[in-house]
């Protein structure tokens, strides 16, 4: 006969492994549910990195303190040419500038000629990367700016030069930014110089592609991608990259903003109206 | 033997070290680095802290606990959901299956033994992340992510065998 002891530790193992199965299929089972599902976990996700803003914010501190460091020994080795460098390109700034308030000028009469409707106005939030938490698989940043601050979801975050994603989690004092690079990105552009339009579409490389451009569209490498601002998302003329390759399978992009460094990020609200967007979308608000 | 209340809450708070190192691992792998290409690649300690617990502590870091913390790092993370829970209760599971042999065995054989499940771990997570985006992801992004991890394994081993001395072991 059977011990009882013997018995109750193979019933023990029985119920370890049956528990075992039972997080693997829960594990999977929410894989699909997110797949198919994935506004109810969008609001889980936002409470999520709320609640652990706190925390990451406390501790990307000092490593953002430690990187600074670390680049300002390494800028005053070559502070001298910088300075050459600066002084160049100041020079040849200035003419710019001169250009632009000319250009400006006579933009702002034959506006009044035609009775030109002006974009409505932007405003911006600005918020500090905390982390960078996707891994090789989602390339996102968690940002301190939320709800409470204005931010709403589908806005565009830039930085310095450029776009640098948009927003896809809100949460009410943190929120998520999907990259460019990320697989999920697809963004309206227009080339800057042929006004071809284009979508452009991330795969979790570096250097997102150009989608849906005829065969026959001039482009060349160093072209300008800037937003088109078509469906009403994002503003027109964000500047997103350049055209980095040509290739037979496929249209390269080198985003303006350097990914891996970047500290804060503006959002910005560009002040569409709610209705216009609802209607331009088939119904479903974007906020 | 008869514990007093404050025994019993120092004991609690003992018990649950492998856990909250674990939480702890997962916050500051997020943290951006600010170096080029870093963020792609950066080493996935919450499986360097499950892999230890389970050879050394189950009894404190069940599968269940593992499962959660794969949770917590999914929702913060934006990876398909349920991705990294089910990652850390296969390492345990297999970890616990095989524990026997870990615990006789040399540093060096566990270093081998955690590649060997970090590399699984890898293909595991592309294949499943290709699954639920259908679209074929660079893979060697991955690869370098395991790579890093298990040569980070080390360091990380002597951080978990001095927590578990200072806390986990009585005297």
């Amino acid at each position: 006969m059977e011990r009882p002891t013997s018995r109750i530790t193979t019933l023990r193992a029985l119920a370890q492994r049956f528990s075992f199965l039972l997080l693997v299929f829960a594990s999977i089972a929410l894989m699909i549910i997110d797949k198919v599902e994935p506004t109810p976990m969008e609001a889980l996700r936002a409470r999520m990195h709320d609640a652990f803003t706190p925390i990451l914010d406390a501790i990307s501190r000092p490593a953002a303190t430690a990187a600074r460091f670390l680049e300002s020994v390494a800028d005053i080795a070559d502070i001298y040419r910088e300075n050459q460098e600066l002084r160049r390109d100041n020079a040849r700034l200035m003419q710019w500038k001169q250009a632009a308030l000319r250009l400006e000028a006579e933009n702002n009469s034959l506006r009044t000629l035609l009775q030109f409707q002006p974009e409505p106005g932007m405003a911006f939030v600005t918020g500090r990367v905390i982390a960078a938490p996707g891994g090789s698989f989602v390339r996102a940043f968690v940002v301190t700016a939320g709800r409470r601050h204005g931010v709403a979801k589908g806005q565009a975050a830039i930085a310095g030069p450029g776009m640098v994603g948009r927003v896809v989690e809100v949460g009410e004092w943190s929120s998520r930014i999907l990259l460019l690079t990320d697989i999920n990105t697809r963004i309206p552009v227009v080339l800057q110089r042929s006004r071809q339009r284009a979508v452009l579409a991330g795969d979790n490389s570096e250097q997102p592609q150009l989608l849906y451009l005829p065969a026959d569209a001039p482009i060349a490498v160093g072209d300008r991608v800037v937003t088109s601002g078509h469906g009403g998302m994002f503003p027109p003329g964000l500047p997103i990259g350049i055209v980095a390759e040509v290739g037979e399978r496929a249209i390269k992009v080198q985003p303006m903003v350097d990914l891996s460094r970047v500290e804060h990020i503006q959002i910005v609200d560009f002040g569409l109206p709610e209705t216009l967007l609802m209607s331009d979308l088939g119904g479903a608000p974007v906020r | 033997m008869n514990m007093t209340l404050w025994q019993k809450l120092d004991q609690t708070g003992r018990n649950l070290a492998p856990c909250v190192v674990t939480v702890m691992l997962v916050l500051a792998g997020m943290v951006p680095f600010y170096l080029p290409d870093y963020d792609r690649i950066a080493p996935s300690l919450a499986l360097m802290a499950v892999y230890y617990w389970a050879i050394h502590r189950p009894d404190l870091l069940r599968p269940s606990a593992a499962f959660a913390i794969g949770l917590l790092q999914d929702l913060i993370s934006g990876v398909p959901l349920g991705l990294n829970a089910l990652i850390l209760v296969m390492t345990h599971w297999i970890v616990v299956t095989q524990r026997s042999f870990f615990l006789a065995s040399s540093f060096l054989l566990l270093w081998w033994g955690f590649a060997l499940i970090a590399l699984a771990v890898a293909v595991v997570q592309w294949v499943a992340c290709v699954a639920v985006y259908w679209a074929i992801l660079p893979a060697a992004p991955v690869l370098f992510q395991a790579l890093l991890t298990i040569a980070l394994f080390p360091w990380f081993a002597w951080l978990f065998i001095r927590v578990h001395r200072a806390f986990l072991v009585p005297g």
